[in-house]
């Protein structure tokens, strides 16, 4: 556990990529199985323990803390694990203790966890902090709650296990790895079929074995992500190379249907899968049976009412619920808008390049023949003039009455290969200007993790007719969109003009002619009967500071609420104050 | 009968003594100020006259030039004055050279400003003496019970262990200009470096001085003056805005590490862009600030800059009086750094002081 506890620790506080990849393959270099599987998994998200919710770790504090020094010590620290691994008073010296050279392994405690009743954990895991130090607690509470945050994703820590058959291949005793260099992606492309602790993985990059196969016949694969595109990167681009298409205001999904060996002929295996690879089947049973053919689309999942994509505020409703319901599913009816065909039957298409894909994909539809799966139609521009036109009037460019769900346009190149993660070139994503609004901050609070100890969660409004003249009125809660900087120059701010404490949160000065003024941006405006000014923004973020505008001078209700109507009204783009 | 209030009340702009018509550590000029400490958060410029400790007043002249106030006043630990009826005396805080504690005393009422203090042994000032007090004032800079400072060396020990396992990189140890940087200094003598340690401009008169009032810091180089090989697996002291400046590139693959009890949480290293967190303050942890409230046999306590609410909390449950200060401007000692970094390129040549005593 030491040894893992400082990984984790040295991982947190390294900035740079290489030298993350160096720490973690020197850590699985020079750990034995099944412990550094186990890391693996633990860095991975393959471990969860459900009887460990952070809820319980707040009630072994609680029984060792005054319960208003732990609230405020959170509040300050910003993070559950730390705040506890550092509050935990000092065990007491007792005999019958583990000694200390009885050292705890990462493998005992997930042996120990997998076969201990919930009972008997709050004992044990209480035992295990009295045994560990600040770093030991810290990094074993953040083991067992889930969520190790350490700035690692399981991709980079898959690139550092890939990295260990490098300095095999440099020895050069597996023709295998000699011929082919081994990546994160040769990894994402068997880790459905690997389970913890992944001991034919290692033996596979040590070259002591052969490959693993995988042999789940409905795998998730790696999705390819865009990048934003600025405004300017268009002028490096050419549009003939490019097809273009809307961006759709849903979740991204990936659905899978593959043959099972052993199954009578047609039976399919069926999965649908959320973008980071989770399944969520069992929230959409309806688009699931839609799924007849053997395949992999990628698309996005909406919701298709009366022949009309909805918004993603009406996604939402759905999405939220814990159980699915034949009433959930009549008023909600899940729809697939498809974009992409990753496999076809048993063939892999990923190494085609999008045009080819394209038209297998409008073929793969056709056959399909669903009503709950189409395709997402692609932009008619030749010029970029043209795409920026059907940017900014997607109804007009042929969305027609979905353009209440498009927050965009995507460019793909139609050389472009399917390759996972996010390269920088093939695939862009170019969402439509922002809303913005001239607000006032009106309350701050601390913010958490990173931005703990800083001033860094705003709640700001607009001015309204009160009984007694203009006040204002809160519209919303943006808590990202500065610079560092900025940040900086705001928590000062709040702390020099803080005009009443609640807790953790701070009222500011909010007066016609005292107080800080904000440029808001956000994606969309609905109505809301939680908020007092009837309205809630959709992903807000401060796009300016305003030092120069007089609080007076921000911007009114009336006008958020002539935005909505706008927005209603099927007008959507968005606007510069 | 005198109540605490009628010997000290608070403003915005510091703890007033109507009484004896002067302020404690003001942050804003006023006609007569007693000042804690050298510290910029602390130590204004522009008072009409200032009492302190010579060093106190001998630190404030080094940052703001001979003009600093309109008259000084030195007073030693433990020396008394009278103001229109007040008794005042000035006791060691244990926080950096020439910190003190201000005792006021009227009317057969004691109250105690302490400034910022640490109730652990500093080789580089006077320890913090206890005093039993009616009020107490504290700061609340690490009043939270995460804060365990816990023991210097083995953070000092986590500097050198760098140094071995790195010895083709730099390491810049962030530290406040005065007190912090001369503490490291001092440990690490204490814990055996031999080697030249490095400043950064900024740092040099106030080490000079502290090298002048009797603590011998071994052999001291500007940073400025040296190669870059040269610099390579060295130790060099920096304030904690340089580490992510410019200045740094002058150094091979510089590690950044920074002496503060801030270092304690994660996030606050992290924002830094700290590689190694050392926890080492000048400021007393969750403990020492309660065992010495506890120990001063105060009834009523009035907490300032910091976490205000924790401390405040813990005396109500302890049945002390207490409430929090609202004074804007204390606790801003990092920001203080952002100056003294920039003024670097307008440092003297490397001092008489730091030569003399160079390898003593």
């Amino acid at each position: 556990m030491n040894r893992f506890a400082e990984l984790l620790d040295r991982l947190a506080y390294e900035p740079s990529r290489n030298n993350k990849l160096r720490l973690l393959t020197d850590y699985f270099r020079s750990t034995a199985d099944p412990e550094r599987g186990w890391a693996l998994a633990a860095l991975t998200g393959a471990l969860s323990f459900p009887h460990a919710k952070p809820g319980l770790i707040r009630s072994l504090i609680a029984e060792r803390a005054d319960p208003v020094l732990f609230e405020l010590s959170y509040d300050y620290v910003g993070d559950l694990s730390e705040t506890v691994a550092l509050m935990w008073p000092a065990a007491p010296a007792n005999p019958s203790a583990e000694r200390p050279e009885d050292e705890l392994s990462l493998t005992r405690v997930i042996e120990t966890l997998a076969t201990l009743g919930k009972t008997q954990l709050p004992r044990q895991l209480a035992q295990w902090l009295d045994a560990l130090d600040e770093t030991g607690r810290w990094a074993l509470i953040k083991l067992v709650t889930g969520g190790l945050r350490v700035g690692v994703s399981a991709r980079l820590t898959k690139a550092a296990v890939a990295a260990l058959a490098d300095q095999n291949a440099h020895h050069g005793n597996v023709p295998e790895i000699n011929a082919r260099e081994i990546n994160a992606h040769d990894i994402e492309m068997i880790w459905p079929g690997l389970a913890p602790p992944y001991r034919e993985l290692f033996a596979w990059l040590e070259g002591r074995a052969d490959r693993p196969t995988s042999s789940d016949p409905a795998p998730f694969r790696p999705p390819m992500l865009a990048q934003a595109l600025d405004d300017a990167d268009l002028s490096g681009l050419n549009a003939t190379d490019f097809k273009a298409e809307w961006k759709w205001d849903g979740i991204r999904v990936q659905a899978v249907a593959g043959k099972q060996d052993g199954y009578p002929a047609g039976a399919l295996i069926k999965r649908l899968y959320s973008r980071t690879g989770e399944e969520i089947s069992k929230s959409f049973p309806d688009l699931l049976d839609s799924l007849r053919l053997p395949g992999a689309i990628d698309g996005e999942l909406l919701i298709m009412r009366g022949g009309r994509i909805q918004t993603f505020n009406v996604l939402q409703q759905r999405l939220n619920r814990k159980t699915v319901t034949a009433k959930l599913m009549a008023e909600f009816p899940a729809h697939l808008r498809a974009y992409d065909l990753l496999a076809d039957g048993d063939e892999d298409l990923r190494e085609r390049p999008f045009a080819e894909r394209r038209t297998r994909l409008e073929t793969f539809v056709a056959r399909l023949a669903e009503p709950h799966i189409d395709l997402s139609p692609l932009i008619d521009f030749h010029r970029w003039d043209e795409l920026i036109a059907a940017r900014k009037n997607p109804a007009a460019w042929g969305a027609g009455a979905d353009a209440a769900a498009v927050e965009g346009v995507m460019l793909k190149r139609r050389d472009a290969l399917y390759l996972p993660g996010r390269p920088k070139g093939p695939w862009w994503k170019w969402k439509r200007d922002p809303f913005v609004i001239d607000v006032v901050l009106m309350y701050a609070q601390r913010g958490h993790g990173k931005r703990s100890s800083f001033y860094s969660d705003y709640t700001f409004g607009v001015w309204t007719r009160g009984e007694q003249g203009d006040e204002l009125v809160p519209v919303g809660k943006a808590y990202f969109g500065f610079t560092d900087e900025e940040l900086s120059q705001i928590d000062r701010f709040v702390r020099r003009n803080t005009v009443e404490r609640f807790g953790p949160v701070r009222e500011v000065v909010h007066e016609a002619d005292r107080g800080l003024v904000v440029e808001v941006a956000f994606e969309g405006l609905q109505r809301s009967s939680r908020h007092k000014s009837g309205l809630a923004m959709r992903f807000p973020r401060i796009s300016r500071l305003r030092w120069d505008k007089p609080p007076a001078e921000a911007d009114r209700l009336d006008r958020l609420e002539a935005m909505l109507r706008r927005i209603e009204q099927g007008h959507l783009e968005g606007q510069t104050a | 009968m005198t109540r605490p209030e009628d010997i000290l009340v608070p403003s915005p702009s510091g703890v007033c003594c109507k009484l004896g018509g002067f302020h404690i550590d003001p942050t804003r000029p006023v006609e007569r100020a007693v000042i804690t400490h050298a510290h910029s958060d602390h130590a204004r410029a522009g008072h009409g006259a200032v009492l302190a400790t010579q060093e106190t007043l001998d630190l404030m002249r080094l940052r703001y030039g001979e003009n600093f106030a309109g008259m000084t006043q030195a007073m030693a630990y433990g020396e008394s004055v009278n103001l229109d009826g007040t008794k005042i005396t000035l006791h060691p805080a244990g926080h950096v050279l020439g910190s003190a504690q201000v005792a006021v005393e009227a009317n057969g009422l004691r109250v105690v400003a302490s400034g910022d203090y640490k109730n652990v042994a500093d080789p580089t000032c006077a320890p913090f003496e206890l005093i039993r007090c009616d009020l107490f004032i504290t700061e609340a800079t690490f009043a939270l019970p995460v804060f365990h400072h816990g023991d210097p060396d083995a953070e000092i020990g986590k500097l050198l262990h760098s140094l071995t396992l790195f010895p083709e990189r730099a390491h810049l140890v962030g530290a406040y200009a005065i007190g912090k940087a001369q503490r490291v200094i001092a440990l690490l003598r204490e814990a055996g470096y031999r080697a030249p340690i490095y400043l950064h401009g900024a740092m040099q008169a106030v080490t000079d001085y502290y090298v002048k009032r009797g603590g011998a810091l071994g052999e001291l180089r500007l940073a400025r003056g040296a190669g870059k090989t040269d610099l390579a697996g060295t130790i060099t002291l920096c304030p904690p805005s340089a580490l992510n400046d410019l200045w740094t590139r002058r150094f091979p693959d510089p590690l950044a590490a920074f002496a503060s009890g801030w270092m304690r949480v994660r996030a606050r290293a992290r924002q830094q862009g700290v590689a190694l967190p050392l926890v080492i303050s000048d400021h007393a942890d969750w403990n020492g600030l309660t065992a010495t409230i506890a120990a001063t046999g105060a009834s009523e306590i009035w907490v300032t800059h910091g976490q205000e609410d924790a401390l405040v909390h813990w005396c109500a449950a302890r049945g002390l009086k207490a409430r929090p200060l609202d004074i804007v401007g204390y606790g801003e000692e990092e920001e203080e750094s952002a100056d003294t970094a920039a003024s670097e390129a307008n440092a003297l040549p490397l001092g008489a002081g730091i030569r003399d005593d160079g390898g003593a």
